[in-house]
Protein backbone atom coordinates (compact mmCIF):
# COMPACT_ATOMS: atom_id res chain seq x y z
CA UNK A 1 0.00 0.00 0.00
CA UNK A 2 1.39 3.37 -1.00
CA UNK A 3 1.72 6.61 0.90
CA UNK A 4 0.31 10.08 0.34
CA UNK A 5 2.74 13.00 0.16
CA UNK A 6 1.70 14.00 3.69
CA UNK A 7 2.38 10.52 5.07
CA UNK A 8 5.78 10.44 3.34
CA UNK A 9 6.91 13.76 4.80
CA UNK A 10 5.69 12.81 8.28
CA UNK A 11 7.44 9.42 8.09
CA UNK A 12 10.69 11.05 6.97
CA UNK A 13 10.63 13.14 10.16
CA UNK A 14 10.20 10.21 12.57
CA UNK A 15 12.45 7.36 13.66
CA UNK A 16 9.83 4.87 12.51
CA UNK A 17 9.74 2.42 9.61
CA UNK A 18 6.12 3.07 8.72
CA UNK A 19 3.15 5.27 9.53
CA UNK A 20 -0.60 4.91 9.11
CA UNK A 21 -3.52 7.29 9.66
CA UNK A 22 -4.39 7.43 13.34
CA UNK A 23 -0.83 6.70 14.56
CA UNK A 24 0.46 9.11 17.19
CA UNK A 25 3.98 10.05 16.16
CA UNK A 26 6.82 12.23 17.40
CA UNK A 27 8.32 14.32 14.58
CA UNK A 28 11.45 16.41 14.07
CA UNK A 29 10.68 19.99 13.14
CA UNK A 30 12.52 21.92 10.40
CA UNK A 31 11.08 25.30 11.30
CA UNK A 32 8.82 26.63 14.02
CA UNK A 33 7.05 29.96 13.75
CA UNK A 34 5.50 32.30 16.27
CA UNK A 35 4.00 35.78 16.06
CA UNK A 36 3.34 38.65 18.45
CA UNK A 37 0.07 37.11 19.68
CA UNK A 38 1.11 33.49 20.12
CA UNK A 39 4.84 33.64 20.87
CA UNK A 40 4.58 35.58 24.18
CA UNK A 41 2.78 32.58 25.75
CA UNK A 42 5.31 30.18 24.23
CA UNK A 43 8.22 32.27 25.48
CA UNK A 44 6.76 32.44 28.97
CA UNK A 45 6.21 28.64 29.01
CA UNK A 46 9.71 28.07 27.66
CA UNK A 47 11.34 30.32 30.27
CA UNK A 48 9.38 28.60 33.06
CA UNK A 49 11.20 25.35 32.28
CA UNK A 50 14.53 26.98 33.13
CA UNK A 51 16.22 24.96 30.38
CA UNK A 52 17.95 28.07 29.16
CA UNK A 53 18.68 27.14 25.55
CA UNK A 54 16.59 26.60 22.46
CA UNK A 55 16.98 23.43 20.40
CA UNK A 56 18.29 25.34 17.36
CA UNK A 57 18.37 29.12 16.96
CA UNK A 58 18.39 28.69 13.18
CA UNK A 59 15.07 26.83 13.10
CA UNK A 60 12.95 29.37 14.90
CA UNK A 61 11.14 32.20 13.13
CA UNK A 62 9.53 35.11 14.98
CA UNK A 63 7.37 37.45 12.95
CA UNK A 64 5.72 40.37 14.76
CA UNK A 65 2.95 40.97 12.23
CA UNK A 66 -0.42 40.95 13.99
CA UNK A 67 -0.56 44.09 16.12
CA UNK A 68 2.47 45.75 14.61
CA UNK A 69 3.49 48.47 14.15
CA UNK A 70 2.31 48.49 17.77
CA UNK A 71 -1.30 49.59 18.01
CA UNK A 72 -1.20 50.47 21.71
CA UNK A 73 0.93 50.13 24.84
CA UNK A 74 -0.17 46.57 25.60
CA UNK A 75 0.65 45.32 22.12
CA UNK A 76 3.96 47.21 22.24
CA UNK A 77 4.78 45.16 25.32
CA UNK A 78 3.91 41.91 23.56
CA UNK A 79 6.14 42.93 20.65
CA UNK A 80 8.96 43.69 23.05
CA UNK A 81 8.76 40.17 24.48
CA UNK A 82 9.56 38.78 21.00
CA UNK A 83 12.34 41.27 20.40
CA UNK A 84 14.00 40.55 23.76
CA UNK A 85 13.70 36.77 23.33
CA UNK A 86 15.17 36.96 19.83
CA UNK A 87 18.15 38.92 21.13
CA UNK A 88 18.66 36.74 24.20
CA UNK A 89 18.75 33.48 22.25
CA UNK A 90 20.24 34.91 19.01
CA UNK A 91 17.24 33.78 16.99
CA UNK A 92 18.27 33.99 13.36
CA UNK A 93 14.90 34.60 11.77
CA UNK A 94 13.44 37.50 13.72
CA UNK A 95 11.96 40.20 11.50
CA UNK A 96 11.84 43.73 12.83
CA UNK A 97 9.47 46.33 11.37
CA UNK A 98 11.02 47.43 8.12
CA UNK A 99 11.87 43.84 7.18
CA UNK A 100 8.72 42.35 8.64
CA UNK A 101 5.94 41.06 6.44
CA UNK A 102 2.86 38.93 7.01
CA UNK A 103 4.39 35.67 8.21
CA UNK A 104 2.83 33.32 5.67
CA UNK A 105 3.92 35.48 2.75
CA UNK A 106 7.29 36.34 4.28
CA UNK A 107 8.70 32.92 5.20
CA UNK A 108 8.24 31.33 1.75
CA UNK A 109 9.69 34.46 0.14
CA UNK A 110 12.72 34.23 2.46
CA UNK A 111 13.27 30.65 1.33
CA UNK A 112 12.55 29.24 4.77
CA UNK A 113 9.78 26.88 3.67
CA UNK A 114 11.07 24.22 1.32
CA UNK A 115 9.52 21.15 -0.31
CA UNK A 116 9.66 18.17 2.04
CA UNK A 117 10.03 20.30 5.19
CA UNK A 118 8.00 19.76 8.34
CA UNK A 119 6.93 23.14 9.65
CA UNK A 120 4.83 24.12 12.63
CA UNK A 121 3.58 27.55 13.50
CA UNK A 122 1.57 28.95 16.35
CA UNK A 123 -0.83 30.44 13.85
CA UNK A 124 -3.66 28.54 12.24
CA UNK A 125 -2.75 29.67 8.72
CA UNK A 126 0.65 27.98 8.91
CA UNK A 127 -0.94 25.42 6.55
CA UNK A 128 -0.09 27.94 3.77
CA UNK A 129 3.36 26.42 3.13
CA UNK A 130 1.83 23.22 1.82
CA UNK A 131 1.85 25.11 -1.47
CA UNK A 132 5.56 24.37 -1.84
CA UNK A 133 5.07 20.69 -1.00
CA UNK A 134 5.93 20.94 2.70
CA UNK A 135 3.96 19.45 5.57
CA UNK A 136 2.95 22.52 7.48
CA UNK A 137 0.36 23.01 10.15
CA UNK A 138 -0.86 25.31 12.87
CA UNK A 139 -0.35 24.46 16.53
CA UNK A 140 -0.75 26.30 19.82
CA UNK A 141 1.68 28.33 21.91
CA UNK A 142 2.49 25.49 24.31
CA UNK A 143 3.26 23.22 21.35
CA UNK A 144 5.64 25.93 20.17
CA UNK A 145 7.27 26.16 23.61
CA UNK A 146 7.74 22.38 23.65
CA UNK A 147 9.32 22.58 20.20
CA UNK A 148 11.71 25.29 21.42
CA UNK A 149 12.92 22.71 23.95
CA UNK A 150 12.80 19.46 21.98
CA UNK A 151 12.79 20.43 18.31
CA UNK A 152 10.01 17.88 18.03
CA UNK A 153 6.23 17.83 18.04
CA UNK A 154 3.57 15.15 18.47
CA UNK A 155 1.04 14.50 15.72
CA UNK A 156 -1.71 12.12 14.86
CA UNK A 157 -1.15 10.97 11.28
CA UNK A 158 -4.14 12.37 9.38
CA UNK A 159 -6.26 10.66 6.78
CA UNK A 160 -6.10 12.46 3.44
CA UNK A 161 -8.74 13.81 1.12
CA UNK A 162 -7.75 14.13 -2.53
CA UNK A 163 -9.22 17.07 -4.42
CA UNK A 164 -8.96 16.87 -8.19
CA UNK A 165 -9.58 20.13 -10.05
CA UNK A 166 -9.91 19.95 -13.82
CA UNK A 167 -10.53 22.47 -16.58
CA UNK A 168 -9.35 25.95 -17.38
CA UNK A 169 -10.68 28.56 -14.99
CA UNK A 170 -12.44 31.64 -16.37
CA UNK A 171 -10.86 35.07 -16.35
CA UNK A 172 -11.07 36.58 -12.81
CA UNK A 173 -11.24 33.12 -11.24
CA UNK A 174 -8.19 32.10 -9.19
CA UNK A 175 -7.04 29.93 -6.32
CA UNK A 176 -9.16 31.88 -3.83
CA UNK A 177 -12.32 31.03 -5.76
CA UNK A 178 -11.39 27.36 -5.98
CA UNK A 179 -10.87 27.13 -2.24
CA UNK A 180 -14.01 29.13 -1.33
CA UNK A 181 -15.99 26.85 -3.64
CA UNK A 182 -14.42 23.77 -2.03
CA UNK A 183 -15.15 24.95 1.52
CA UNK A 184 -18.68 25.78 0.37
CA UNK A 185 -18.99 22.19 -0.80
CA UNK A 186 -17.52 20.33 2.18
CA UNK A 187 -18.24 22.79 5.02
CA UNK A 188 -16.13 24.38 7.74
CA UNK A 189 -15.45 20.97 9.32
CA UNK A 190 -15.48 19.01 6.05
CA UNK A 191 -11.79 18.18 6.38
CA UNK A 192 -11.59 18.12 10.19
CA UNK A 193 -8.33 16.48 11.38
CA UNK A 194 -7.56 15.51 7.78
CA UNK A 195 -5.07 16.46 5.10
CA UNK A 196 -6.31 18.26 1.97
CA UNK A 197 -4.27 17.32 -1.09
CA UNK A 198 -4.90 19.58 -4.08
CA UNK A 199 -4.29 17.98 -7.46
CA UNK A 200 -5.41 18.08 -11.09
CA UNK A 201 -4.65 19.97 -14.28
CA UNK A 202 -6.30 23.14 -12.95
CA UNK A 203 -3.86 23.19 -10.01
CA UNK A 204 -0.93 22.56 -12.38
CA UNK A 205 -1.92 25.77 -14.19
CA UNK A 206 -2.07 27.87 -11.03
CA UNK A 207 0.79 30.22 -10.18
CA UNK A 208 2.42 29.82 -6.75
CA UNK A 209 0.55 32.78 -5.27
CA UNK A 210 -2.78 31.10 -6.00
CA UNK A 211 -1.57 27.82 -4.53
CA UNK A 212 -0.57 29.67 -1.37
CA UNK A 213 -4.08 31.13 -1.16
CA UNK A 214 -5.62 27.65 -1.46
CA UNK A 215 -3.41 25.93 1.11
CA UNK A 216 -3.82 28.95 3.39
CA UNK A 217 -7.54 28.29 3.72
CA UNK A 218 -7.33 24.52 4.35
CA UNK A 219 -7.85 25.36 8.04
CA UNK A 220 -11.19 27.00 7.17
CA UNK A 221 -12.42 23.52 6.28
CA UNK A 222 -10.92 22.18 9.53
CA UNK A 223 -8.00 20.63 7.64
CA UNK A 224 -4.73 19.73 9.33
CA UNK A 225 -2.75 20.75 6.28
CA UNK A 226 -3.25 21.68 2.65
CA UNK A 227 -0.67 20.44 0.20
CA UNK A 228 0.25 20.58 -3.48
CA UNK A 229 2.89 18.15 -4.73
CA UNK A 230 5.84 20.04 -6.21
CA UNK A 231 5.97 20.46 -10.00
CA UNK A 232 7.98 22.66 -12.38
CA UNK A 233 6.26 25.80 -11.09
CA UNK A 234 7.28 24.90 -7.52
CA UNK A 235 10.85 24.08 -8.46
CA UNK A 236 11.24 27.35 -10.34
CA UNK A 237 9.92 29.18 -7.30
CA UNK A 238 12.15 27.49 -4.72
CA UNK A 239 15.23 27.76 -6.94
CA UNK A 240 14.74 31.49 -6.62
CA UNK A 241 13.83 31.69 -2.92
CA UNK A 242 16.53 29.23 -1.80
CA UNK A 243 19.15 31.70 -3.05
CA UNK A 244 18.34 33.75 0.06
CA UNK A 245 18.30 30.94 2.59
CA UNK A 246 20.68 28.40 1.03
CA UNK A 247 18.22 25.76 2.17
CA UNK A 248 17.96 22.45 0.37
CA UNK A 249 14.78 20.62 -0.46
CA UNK A 250 13.39 17.20 -1.16
CA UNK A 251 10.47 16.48 -3.41
CA UNK A 252 7.82 14.01 -2.31
CA UNK A 253 4.81 12.91 -4.33
CA UNK A 254 1.89 10.67 -3.48
CA UNK A 255 2.12 7.06 -4.62
CA UNK A 256 -0.36 5.87 -7.22
CA UNK A 257 -1.80 3.41 -4.71
CA UNK A 258 -1.91 5.89 -1.83
CA UNK A 259 -5.04 5.60 0.28
CA UNK A 260 -7.53 8.47 0.58
CA UNK A 261 -10.51 8.62 2.89
CA UNK A 262 -12.35 10.63 0.24
CA UNK A 263 -11.84 11.86 -3.33
CA UNK A 264 -13.60 15.00 -4.60
CA UNK A 265 -13.60 16.07 -8.24
CA UNK A 266 -14.42 19.55 -9.47
CA UNK A 267 -14.70 21.00 -12.98
CA UNK A 268 -13.52 24.60 -12.56
CA UNK A 269 -14.23 25.74 -16.12
CA UNK A 270 -17.72 26.92 -15.24
CA UNK A 271 -16.78 28.47 -11.92
CA UNK A 272 -17.52 32.16 -11.31
CA UNK A 273 -15.64 34.33 -8.84
CA UNK A 274 -16.96 33.29 -5.41
CA UNK A 275 -18.08 35.34 -2.44
CA UNK A 276 -18.46 33.88 1.06
CA UNK A 277 -21.26 35.50 3.00
CA UNK A 278 -21.04 36.04 6.76
CA UNK A 279 -20.63 34.41 9.20
CA UNK A 280 -18.77 31.38 7.78
CA UNK A 281 -16.33 30.82 4.90
CA UNK A 282 -18.55 27.93 3.82
CA UNK A 283 -21.39 30.30 2.82
CA UNK A 284 -19.86 30.55 -0.65
CA UNK A 285 -21.93 31.81 -3.57
CA UNK A 286 -21.10 32.84 -7.16
CA UNK A 287 -20.70 36.63 -7.21
CA UNK A 288 -23.61 37.01 -9.65
CA UNK A 289 -25.94 35.68 -6.95
CA UNK A 290 -24.80 38.26 -4.40
CA UNK A 291 -26.86 41.25 -5.43
CA UNK A 292 -27.28 44.73 -3.98
CA UNK A 293 -24.92 44.24 -1.09
CA UNK A 294 -23.60 47.72 -0.27
CA UNK A 295 -20.15 47.92 1.30
CA UNK A 296 -18.38 50.46 3.51
CA UNK A 297 -14.89 49.05 3.22
CA UNK A 298 -12.79 46.92 0.88
CA UNK A 299 -9.68 45.23 2.26
CA UNK A 300 -7.13 43.84 -0.18
CA UNK A 301 -4.28 41.99 1.48
CA UNK A 302 -3.66 39.37 4.22
CA UNK A 303 -1.80 36.05 4.30
CA UNK A 304 -4.36 34.76 1.82
CA UNK A 305 -4.26 37.44 -0.89
CA UNK A 306 -1.61 40.08 -0.24
CA UNK A 307 0.96 38.79 -2.74
CA UNK A 308 2.18 40.46 -5.92
CA UNK A 309 -0.17 38.48 -8.20
CA UNK A 310 -3.09 39.67 -6.07
CA UNK A 311 -1.96 43.30 -6.20
CA UNK A 312 -1.50 43.11 -9.97
CA UNK A 313 -5.06 41.86 -10.37
CA UNK A 314 -6.44 44.57 -8.06
CA UNK A 315 -4.49 47.25 -9.95
CA UNK A 316 -5.78 45.97 -13.29
CA UNK A 317 -9.34 46.49 -12.06
CA UNK A 318 -8.67 49.83 -10.33
CA UNK A 319 -6.49 51.46 -12.99
CA UNK A 320 -7.91 54.78 -14.11
CA UNK A 321 -10.98 54.45 -11.89
CA UNK A 322 -12.03 55.88 -8.56
CA UNK A 323 -13.04 54.16 -5.36
CA UNK A 324 -16.72 54.88 -4.61
CA UNK A 325 -17.18 57.94 -2.38
CA UNK A 326 -18.82 55.87 0.37
CA UNK A 327 -16.08 53.22 0.47
CA UNK A 328 -12.71 53.03 2.24
CA UNK A 329 -10.40 50.81 0.22
CA UNK A 330 -7.30 49.72 2.15
CA UNK A 331 -4.51 47.75 0.52
CA UNK A 332 -1.91 45.74 2.43
CA UNK A 333 1.07 44.48 0.41
CA UNK A 334 2.01 41.41 2.46
CA UNK A 335 5.78 41.93 2.65
CA UNK A 336 8.36 44.64 2.05
CA UNK A 337 9.57 42.84 -1.10
CA UNK A 338 6.03 42.77 -2.45
CA UNK A 339 5.64 46.45 -1.51
CA UNK A 340 8.81 47.32 -3.40
CA UNK A 341 7.84 45.25 -6.42
CA UNK A 342 4.40 46.90 -6.47
CA UNK A 343 6.14 50.26 -6.33
CA UNK A 344 8.42 49.40 -9.26
CA UNK A 345 5.51 48.20 -11.34
CA UNK A 346 3.52 51.37 -10.65
CA UNK A 347 0.78 49.47 -8.82
CA UNK A 348 1.02 51.66 -5.73
CA UNK A 349 0.56 54.75 -7.90
CA UNK A 350 -2.53 53.18 -9.44
CA UNK A 351 -3.92 52.48 -5.97
CA UNK A 352 -3.24 55.94 -4.60
CA UNK A 353 -4.63 57.67 -7.69
CA UNK A 354 -7.78 55.55 -7.37
CA UNK A 355 -8.25 56.75 -3.81
CA UNK A 356 -7.04 53.67 -1.94
CA UNK A 357 -4.99 53.80 1.24
CA UNK A 358 -1.84 51.66 1.07
CA UNK A 359 -0.46 50.31 4.35
CA UNK A 360 2.78 48.83 5.58
CA UNK A 361 2.50 45.03 5.94
CA UNK A 362 0.33 43.92 8.88
CA UNK A 363 -2.43 41.41 9.63
CA UNK A 364 -4.30 44.50 10.90
CA UNK A 365 -8.01 44.43 10.12
CA UNK A 366 -8.22 40.77 9.11
CA UNK A 367 -8.52 39.75 12.75
CA UNK A 368 -10.09 42.97 13.95
CA UNK A 369 -6.72 44.12 15.26
CA UNK A 370 -6.22 47.62 13.90
CA UNK A 371 -5.92 49.60 10.65
CA UNK A 372 -9.51 49.33 9.44
CA UNK A 373 -11.87 48.22 12.21
CA UNK A 374 -15.59 48.22 11.39
CA UNK A 375 -18.30 50.04 13.37
CA UNK A 376 -21.69 48.52 14.20
CA UNK A 377 -23.76 48.03 11.06
CA UNK A 378 -20.81 48.37 8.70
CA UNK A 379 -19.90 45.87 6.03
CA UNK A 380 -16.63 45.00 4.33
CA UNK A 381 -15.59 42.91 1.42
CA UNK A 382 -12.16 41.45 2.06
CA UNK A 383 -9.63 39.19 0.41
CA UNK A 384 -8.95 37.74 3.87
CA UNK A 385 -9.87 34.29 5.12
CA UNK A 386 -12.47 34.59 7.89
CA UNK A 387 -15.89 36.21 8.00
CA UNK A 388 -16.89 35.14 11.52
CA UNK A 389 -19.20 37.34 13.59
CA UNK A 390 -17.29 40.47 14.62
CA UNK A 391 -14.08 39.29 12.96
CA UNK A 392 -13.17 42.76 11.63
CA UNK A 393 -14.61 44.82 14.44
CA UNK A 394 -18.02 45.34 16.05
CA UNK A 395 -20.16 42.25 16.63
CA UNK A 396 -22.78 43.86 14.40
CA UNK A 397 -20.41 44.38 11.47
CA UNK A 398 -20.09 41.98 8.54
CA UNK A 399 -17.31 40.57 6.37
CA UNK A 400 -17.75 39.10 2.89
CA UNK A 401 -14.79 37.13 1.50
CA UNK A 402 -13.66 37.30 -2.13
CA UNK A 403 -10.70 37.35 -4.49
CA UNK A 404 -8.79 40.62 -5.16
CA UNK A 405 -10.58 41.36 -8.46
CA UNK A 406 -14.02 41.25 -6.84
CA UNK A 407 -12.83 43.29 -3.83
CA UNK A 408 -11.41 45.95 -6.20
CA UNK A 409 -14.51 46.04 -8.41
CA UNK A 410 -16.71 46.30 -5.30
CA UNK A 411 -14.64 49.22 -4.01
CA UNK A 412 -15.40 51.07 -7.24
CA UNK A 413 -19.11 50.23 -7.36
CA UNK A 414 -19.81 50.69 -3.64
CA UNK A 415 -21.51 47.28 -3.64
CA UNK A 416 -20.36 43.74 -4.23
CA UNK A 417 -19.63 43.56 -7.95
CA UNK A 418 -18.21 41.31 -10.66
CA UNK A 419 -14.97 42.68 -12.16
CA UNK A 420 -16.59 42.70 -15.60
CA UNK A 421 -18.99 45.40 -14.36
CA UNK A 422 -16.18 47.91 -14.13
CA UNK A 423 -13.74 46.81 -16.83
CA UNK B 1 -11.34 13.57 39.13
CA UNK B 2 -15.02 14.45 39.26
CA UNK B 3 -16.15 17.67 37.55
CA UNK B 4 -19.59 18.94 38.41
CA UNK B 5 -21.51 22.02 37.36
CA UNK B 6 -24.30 23.68 35.44
CA UNK B 7 -24.36 23.35 31.65
CA UNK B 8 -23.99 26.32 29.33
CA UNK B 9 -25.17 25.35 25.87
CA UNK B 10 -23.60 26.58 22.60
CA UNK B 11 -24.20 25.61 18.95
CA UNK B 12 -22.03 24.30 16.11
CA UNK B 13 -18.80 25.84 14.79
CA UNK B 14 -18.16 28.11 17.79
CA UNK B 15 -14.95 29.84 16.69
CA UNK B 16 -12.08 31.26 18.67
CA UNK B 17 -13.05 34.84 17.72
CA UNK B 18 -16.32 34.21 19.54
CA UNK B 19 -14.57 32.60 22.50
CA UNK B 20 -12.06 35.45 22.86
CA UNK B 21 -12.16 38.30 20.31
CA UNK B 22 -8.80 39.50 18.97
CA UNK B 23 -9.05 42.84 20.78
CA UNK B 24 -8.35 41.00 24.04
CA UNK B 25 -5.23 39.25 22.76
CA UNK B 26 -2.91 41.96 24.05
CA UNK B 27 -2.46 40.03 27.28
CA UNK B 28 -1.63 36.48 28.36
CA UNK B 29 -3.13 36.85 31.84
CA UNK B 30 -5.66 34.01 32.40
CA UNK B 31 -7.85 36.12 34.72
CA UNK B 32 -8.07 39.02 32.28
CA UNK B 33 -8.74 36.64 29.39
CA UNK B 34 -11.27 34.77 31.53
CA UNK B 35 -13.17 37.98 32.25
CA UNK B 36 -13.81 38.33 28.50
CA UNK B 37 -14.52 34.68 27.73
CA UNK B 38 -17.26 34.17 25.10
CA UNK B 39 -17.46 37.93 24.58
CA UNK B 40 -17.92 37.41 20.83
CA UNK B 41 -21.09 35.38 21.28
CA UNK B 42 -22.44 35.97 24.79
CA UNK B 43 -21.10 39.22 26.26
CA UNK B 44 -21.10 39.10 30.05
CA UNK B 45 -20.70 35.30 30.08
CA UNK B 46 -17.93 35.27 32.67
CA UNK B 47 -20.09 37.19 35.17
CA UNK B 48 -22.88 34.64 34.86
CA UNK B 49 -20.65 31.58 35.21
CA UNK B 50 -20.34 29.87 38.57
CA UNK B 51 -17.04 28.11 39.21
CA UNK B 52 -17.01 24.51 37.91
CA UNK B 53 -19.75 25.14 35.32
CA UNK B 54 -19.50 23.18 32.08
CA UNK B 55 -19.67 24.27 28.44
CA UNK B 56 -21.63 21.94 26.16
CA UNK B 57 -21.44 22.57 22.42
CA UNK B 58 -22.11 21.09 19.00
CA UNK B 59 -19.62 20.11 16.36
CA UNK B 60 -16.28 21.76 15.50
CA UNK B 61 -15.97 23.66 18.80
CA UNK B 62 -13.02 26.07 18.83
CA UNK B 63 -12.58 26.39 15.07
CA UNK B 64 -10.62 29.28 13.59
CA UNK B 65 -7.38 30.64 14.91
CA UNK B 66 -4.66 28.87 16.89
CA UNK B 67 -4.92 31.27 19.82
CA UNK B 68 -4.30 29.36 23.02
CA UNK B 69 -5.97 32.33 24.68
CA UNK B 70 -9.27 30.57 23.85
CA UNK B 71 -8.91 27.53 26.15
CA UNK B 72 -6.99 29.73 28.63
CA UNK B 73 -9.95 32.14 28.83
CA UNK B 74 -12.38 29.24 29.31
CA UNK B 75 -10.26 27.87 32.13
CA UNK B 76 -9.67 31.39 33.43
CA UNK B 77 -13.37 32.14 33.88
CA UNK B 78 -13.90 29.05 35.99
CA UNK B 79 -15.32 26.54 33.51
CA UNK B 80 -14.31 23.03 34.61
CA UNK B 81 -14.53 21.25 31.24
CA UNK B 82 -15.97 21.35 27.74
CA UNK B 83 -18.17 18.65 26.23
CA UNK B 84 -18.75 18.84 22.46
CA UNK B 85 -19.84 16.73 19.54
CA UNK B 86 -16.40 17.41 18.02
CA UNK B 87 -13.50 19.83 18.46
CA UNK B 88 -11.42 21.75 15.93
CA UNK B 89 -7.95 20.24 15.93
CA UNK B 90 -5.79 23.11 17.21
CA UNK B 91 -8.27 23.83 20.00
CA UNK B 92 -8.15 20.12 20.88
CA UNK B 93 -4.32 20.16 21.10
CA UNK B 94 -4.27 23.41 23.03
CA UNK B 95 -6.77 22.18 25.60
CA UNK B 96 -4.79 19.02 26.27
CA UNK B 97 -1.53 20.95 26.35
CA UNK B 98 -2.76 23.46 28.95
CA UNK B 99 -4.81 20.98 30.97
CA UNK B 100 -8.39 22.01 30.16
CA UNK B 101 -10.39 18.77 30.26
CA UNK B 102 -12.42 18.22 27.08
CA UNK B 103 -14.77 15.41 26.17
CA UNK B 104 -15.98 14.39 22.75
CA UNK B 105 -19.50 12.98 23.09
CA UNK B 106 -22.20 13.58 20.48
CA UNK B 107 -24.89 11.98 22.65
CA UNK B 108 -24.22 14.25 25.61
CA UNK B 109 -23.85 17.31 23.37
CA UNK B 110 -27.30 16.67 21.94
CA UNK B 111 -29.15 15.59 25.09
CA UNK B 112 -27.88 18.11 27.63
CA UNK B 113 -29.84 21.36 27.73
CA UNK B 114 -28.89 24.70 29.22
CA UNK B 115 -28.91 24.71 32.99
CA UNK B 116 -28.77 20.92 33.42
CA UNK B 117 -26.63 19.76 36.34
CA UNK B 118 -23.85 17.65 34.85
CA UNK B 119 -21.19 15.48 36.46
CA UNK B 120 -18.18 14.15 34.56
CA UNK B 121 -15.74 11.50 35.72
CA UNK B 122 -12.61 12.69 33.94
CA UNK B 123 -10.80 9.38 34.28
CA UNK B 124 -13.53 7.23 32.75
CA UNK B 125 -15.21 9.79 30.48
CA UNK B 126 -18.57 8.94 32.03
CA UNK B 127 -20.95 11.91 31.85
CA UNK B 128 -23.98 11.99 34.15
CA UNK B 129 -26.87 14.36 33.55
CA UNK B 130 -28.22 14.71 37.08
CA UNK B 131 -31.18 16.82 35.96
CA UNK B 132 -32.37 14.42 33.28
CA UNK B 133 -31.04 11.30 35.02
CA UNK B 134 -29.13 10.15 31.94
CA UNK B 135 -25.62 8.74 31.47
CA UNK B 136 -23.42 9.20 28.39
CA UNK B 137 -19.96 7.87 27.54
CA UNK B 138 -17.32 10.17 26.01
CA UNK B 139 -14.82 8.92 23.42
CA UNK B 140 -11.78 7.64 25.34
CA UNK B 141 -8.58 9.69 25.13
CA UNK B 142 -5.67 7.94 23.40
CA UNK B 143 -3.07 6.65 25.86
CA UNK B 144 -0.43 9.19 24.86
CA UNK B 145 -2.78 12.09 25.55
CA UNK B 146 -3.68 10.59 28.91
CA UNK B 147 0.06 10.50 29.58
CA UNK B 148 0.29 14.23 28.77
CA UNK B 149 -2.66 15.04 30.99
CA UNK B 150 -1.27 12.79 33.72
CA UNK B 151 2.05 14.61 33.58
CA UNK B 152 0.21 17.90 34.18
CA UNK B 153 0.32 19.21 30.63
CA UNK B 154 2.74 19.20 27.72
CA UNK B 155 5.49 21.34 29.25
CA UNK B 156 5.74 19.23 32.40
CA UNK B 157 5.93 16.13 30.17
CA UNK B 158 8.64 17.79 28.07
CA UNK B 159 10.75 18.67 31.09
CA UNK B 160 10.38 15.12 32.41
CA UNK B 161 11.53 13.73 29.06
CA UNK B 162 14.51 16.06 28.77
Amino acid sequence: MGYTITEKILLAHTDRKSVAPGDLIDCKVDLCLGNDITAPIAISEFEKTGIGEVFDKNKIALVPDHFSPAKDVKSAEQLKILRDFAKKYKIKYYYEIGCMGIEHALLPEEGLTMPGDLIIGADSHTCTYGAVGAFSTGVGSTDLAAAYVRGRVWFKVPESIKFIYSGKPNKWVGGKDLILYTIGDIGVDGALYRSMEFTGDAIARLPMDDRFAMCNMAIEAGGKNGIVAPDDTTVKYVEETSKRSKKKWKIYKSDKDAVYSQVKEYDVSKLEPMVSLPPLPSNAKPVSQVKDVKIDQSVIGSCTNGRITDLRIAAKVLKGKKVHKDVRCIIFPATQAIYLQAMKEGLLETFVKSGCAVSTPTCGPCLGGHMGILAAGERAIATTNRNFVGRMGHLKSEVYLSNPAVAAASAIKGRIAHPEEVI
Amino acid sequence: MILKGKAWKFGNDINTDEIIPAKYLVTVDPKELGANCMDGIMPGFSKRVTAEDIIVAGKNFGCGSSREHAPISIKGCGISCVIAESFARIFFRNSINIGLPIFECAEAAKAITEGDEVEVDASTGLIRNLTKEQVYKAKPMPEFMQELIGAGGLMKWVVKKK
